[in-house]
């Protein structure tokens, strides 16, 4: 070993660089290359349209309530979506807390995550349908006088988002809780404070910063809805939702430019309700979250 | 304590909602492995009668060994690329500090947490300029987008518990890094890797949109054929459609139960946490 | 709204018990606390006494038998309406909450005025010396601190009971013991009762007026330190209590007492209840002394310096271990002679 190397290896190692810092490199090159750079140029290619000026494909989305009129489709599906799926995540999360096999649930709450957005579309097409067994059940129990429509509209989109989603919500939700002290509610029992005092004062602050992550990843996820948006819904009307006019310019007009500015809006939009959650999680909540155990 | 009426009445409404969704969940599932199992289905609870022509029917129509081989060798060279790429990264972002370490966590984290659509079309563009989408390499490349990640990320945790001593020991003893690997840290980090990689098998044979954004009809995953098939429904009978997602079912639902022998359910929407 | 006051004459435990399920983590426990009183449940863990705290609180159920505060029953009642205070194991402080708003929290649950909680608090917070840290989130507060949080958030609504669940087992050792004598001063200077749970024999000797030996979910004996100190009520509750030296033993009558055999060598003891023709002899190591012509001859095997004295493992002919203290110099291959006296020598049916 050279006298002139030793001290710069040595120098490196005092900033924690050495050969087995170096094991991350394949993993950050690819990154890099493959999600980091394709963003990269994806954005710069947005602001070279086929036709007009850099800013064409922006102003044409925005001019064309045929393109923008999805981003308002699309929050309309999945605002109400994320809410409803994250508000029953809490009541069910807390009581799931308390059971003692909780496997057996989250196992089969795990099973539409697995399956996936195109399995559940099939199978609520069977089971939504005109002729489904939800439908019979309606009919049998007199609830309905004809079958409800569920399928290829609004709230054939909803549902397989509820489906998907809502285990989604539950198990991350159910994680957090876990990670409470059950000490913490006891001990505000003890002072006197009733479940629902207990849940305001104690439970709900400890879970917000969690619940906000939780609402962030679900929004983004029902943001992006993309199979069942067109298998189970109306793609060319009420779910003609961002993602499907992304796709249609890439894959159907090849118009790589404009397909990339439509991405770029929606991850600004994502962006958008994200830093806002993050932003109304600082103003309820501060402090560190873990217990103050030694 | 008894518990009051109100709390009761509030438990009681919340188990009701919790069993009314797996009720719909499990009728969902049932209703297509009944039907894929039905020779015809009209306004009855169940079918006139039962038969598994389907099966050979979307066997030999939807080209089934041919998507399943297409799957197999995806699912395998992901799992194993990811896997290699994947595990000696965690093992360095548990083991050392170094300036800019928060930066490249970020980088990790980051195709985690914008959904796979939103990346996926630039991905493609970038794919098919370099001549690579459409092909089998194409659908494995994009695949690992999410998946190397995913591993560091499971993987950091099961690094950080085994204890620094045992490496230190092992070097002291005069073990080279490629021994230290091979012969202390992967036989030590083997159940923490099995988890990882069953995880990511699950999650590719299930991962739809970058595969459909990358692939071409030689390079279709299952996921992606069962798209199509629903995609074009009324060209062939639903009940063989139907067939092809109890495979799709089964195919996926076999690894889930194997994962979860050595893996907790939330950990597949969370990050694992410390044993 | 909490039923209890502090004018109270007692809590009664009447054969309380507590199953999950097939096991039977508490039976038939009963107890009496006095007001003002500071009373231990001790035993080895595992035995039920944190059951047994957690039944009188209200955080579980009891199976059977009944709480009963003065001529109020409580055990029906949830924890919310009993009014004790208690002390947890990890102190459970709120970590989002700062170290104020963690001790005013049972009184804000009361609905208490503001002036009167920020008055209250203020007093609680003099009373653990923490009236500096009032605005630090627990997190930024030391261990001792943090207990001393946990104990002002207990007392603050004058309960007239304070549970405390091993309240010092996750403190260092100096911190331990001036943390006992804080408790102690707290307690005598509030007049409130105090049930306090522990492994630790020492600490309940040093702090409690009356100490409750629980083993596998039973009383084994109620009585003062003293008591229990001198004279367990039973060969378990002596190995718990610190004696060491147990063996089993044919005995014969004698006078003065009952002879018993400890490796061939001749002792007369005291009985504790009926003992039949073989018994259970316990002896503290301190009852064990050097003496130049004691019955018992064995060689020490190893000799501890504490500091004062000696602290020495010894071997018999036959085998049998001892353990003594002396205060003069011993070491390993020394032969010694030991002997104690009769009414140190604690003889218990087999």
């Amino acid at each position: 070993m050279s006298a002139a190397r030793l001290p710069l290896r040595r120098r490196l190692r005092e900033y924690g660089l050495d050969s087995v810092t170096l094991l991350i490199i394949p993993a950050a090159l690819f990154v890099l290359a493959l999600f980091i750079y394709p963003f990269l140029y994806g954005l710069v290619l947005s602001f070279h349209p086929k036709a007009g000026g850099w800013l064409a494909n922006y102003t044409k989305f925005f001019a064309d309530p045929f393109l923008y009129d999805t981003i308002r489709i699309t929050l309309v599906i999945a605002v109400p979506v994320t809410v409803l799926n994250v508000v029953l995540s809490v009541p069910v999360a807390l009581r799931v807390r308390l059971l003692r096999n909780q496997r057996l649930l989250t196992t089969i709450l795990v099973i539409p995550i697995t399956l996936g957005t195109v399995m559940v579309a099939e199978g609520l097409l069977t089971y939504l349908g005109p002729r489904g067994w939800l439908n019979r059940t309606l009919l049998e129990f007199g609830l309905v006088d004809s079958p409800v429509r569920l399928v290829h509209n609004y709230w054939g989109v909803m549902l397989s988002l509820v489906i998907t989603g809502f285990p989604f919500t539950f198990l991350l939700t159910l994680s957090y809780v876990t990670g409470i002290d059950p000490a913490l509610e006891q001990a505000g029992a003890v002072l006197g404070a009733r479940p629902r005092e207990r849940f305001r004062r104690i439970l709900l602050p400890l879970l917000a910063p969690g619940l906000a992550i939780t609402l962030a990843l679900a929004f983004v996820q029902a943001f992006t809805v993309f199979p069942s948006a067109i298998l189970l819904g109306a793609p060319a009307g009420p779910t003609r939702v961002i993602s499907i006019v992304a796709y249609q310019a890439a894959f159907e007009q090849y118009d790589y430019s404009m397909a990339s500015a439509i991405a770029m809006l929606m991850a600004a939009v994502q962006l958008l309700i994200i830093t806002l959650l993050l932003a109304a999680r600082t103003l309820v909540f501060r402090g560190p979250v873990s217990t103050g155990k030694g | 304590m008894r518990p009051r009426i109100g709390e009761r009445l509030w438990a009681w409404a919340v188990w009701t909602l919790v069993g009314f969704f797996v009720l719909n969940l499990l009728a969902m599932i049932g209703s297509v492995v009944v039907n894929s199992f039905g020779t015809r289905w009209f306004n009855t609870w169940l079918p006139a009668g039962y038969t598994s022509q389907w099966y050979t029917l979307a066997w030999n129509e939807f080209q089934l060994p041919d998507i399943l081989l297409v799957t197999a060798e995806v699912v395998g060279a992901v799992v194993l690329i990811s896997g290699a790429i994947g595990v000696p990264a965690a093992y360095a972002m548990a083991r050392r500090n170094f300036p800019g370490k928060q930066a490249v966590m970020f980088l990790f984290l980051l195709p985690l947490l914008v959904p796979p659509i939103t990346y996926g079309i630039p991905m493609a563009t970038v794919l098919y300029q370099a001549h690579l989408a459409g092909t089998i390499w194409g659908v494995i490349l994009a695949n690992l987008v999410p998946t190397v990640p995913f591993v560091i990320l499971i993987m950091i945790p099961f690094v950080e518990q085994i204890d620094p001593r045992v490496e230190a020991a092992a070097r002291v003893f005069g073990a080279g890094l490629a021994r230290l690997f091979l012969q202390v840290l992967v036989p030590l980090l083997t159940p923490g890797i099995l988890a990882a990689l069953l995880l990511v098998l699950v999650r590719t044979i299930a991962m739809f949109e970058l595969t459909f954004l990358t692939s071409g009809p030689t390079s279709q995953t299952l996921v992606v054929a069962l798209y199509y098939a629903v995609f074009a429904a009324g060209v062939r009978p639903g009940q063989s459609i139907d067939a092809m997602a109890v495979v799709y079912m089964i195919t996926t639902l076999v690894w889930l139960l194997i994962a979860l022998r050595f893996v907790n359910p939330t950990q597949i929407v969370t990050r694992a946490k410390r044993q | 709204m909490a039923v209890a006051s502090r004018d109270f004459r007692e809590l009664r435990l009447e054969q309380i018990s507590r199953d999950f399920g097939q096991f039977h983590a508490l039976r038939d426990v009963s107890l009496t606390v006095k007001r003002g009183e500071f009373v231990a449940l001790l035993g080895p863990s595992g035995c039920g006494k944190s059951t047994a705290l957690n039944c009188i609180a209200g955080l579980l159920q009891v199976t059977g038998g009944a709480i009963y505060l003065d001529d109020q029953r409580l055990d029906e009642l949830g924890p919310e309406d009993r009014g004790f205070g208690m002390v947890f194991q990890n102190y459970a402080l709120f970590p989002h909450m700062s170290v104020r708003r963690n001790v005013g929290f049972g009184l804000v649950t009361q609905r208490r005025p503001k002036p009167e909680i920020t008055r209250r608090v203020d007093e609680a917070l003099a009373l653990v010396r923490l009236e500096t840290q009032a605005d630090k989130l627990p997190g930024q507060l030391s261990g001792g601190q943090q207990q001393r949080v946990a104990i002002a958030r207990a007392i603050v609504v004058a309960p007239p009971l304070v549970l405390m669940d091993e309240p010092l087992s996750n403190l260092d050792a100096k911190l331990r013991l001036e943390m006992r004598a804080e408790i102690r001063r707290i307690h005598t200077m509030l007049g409130c009762s105090t049930i306090y749970v522990t492994h630790d024999q020492e600490e309940a000797l040093s702090l409690a007026d009356r100490i409750l030996v629980m083993i596998d979910g039973q009383t084994r004996q109620i009585g003062t330190p003293e008591e229990l100190y001198a004279r367990p009520a039973s060969a378990d509750v002596a190995e718990f209590m610190g004696y060491r030296n147990l063996f089993s033993s044919a005995t014969e009558a004698a006078d003065g007492g009952i002879a018993v055999s400890i490796g061939g060598a001749r002792l007369i003891g005291t009985p504790v209840g009926a003992v039949a023709a073989r018994a259970t002899v316990a002896i503290r190591p301190d009852d064990l002394r050097l003496t130049g012509d004691g019955p018992i001859a064995a060689t020490v095997e190893i000799a501890e310096y504490h500091g004062r004295d000696f602290y020495a493992v010894a071997r018999m002919a036959d085998g049998t271990e001892l353990y003594f203290r002396s205060d003069t110099r011993i070491a390993s291959g020394d032969a010694v002679r030991l002997d104690a006296a009769p009414a140190r020598v604690l003889v218990y049916a087999a």
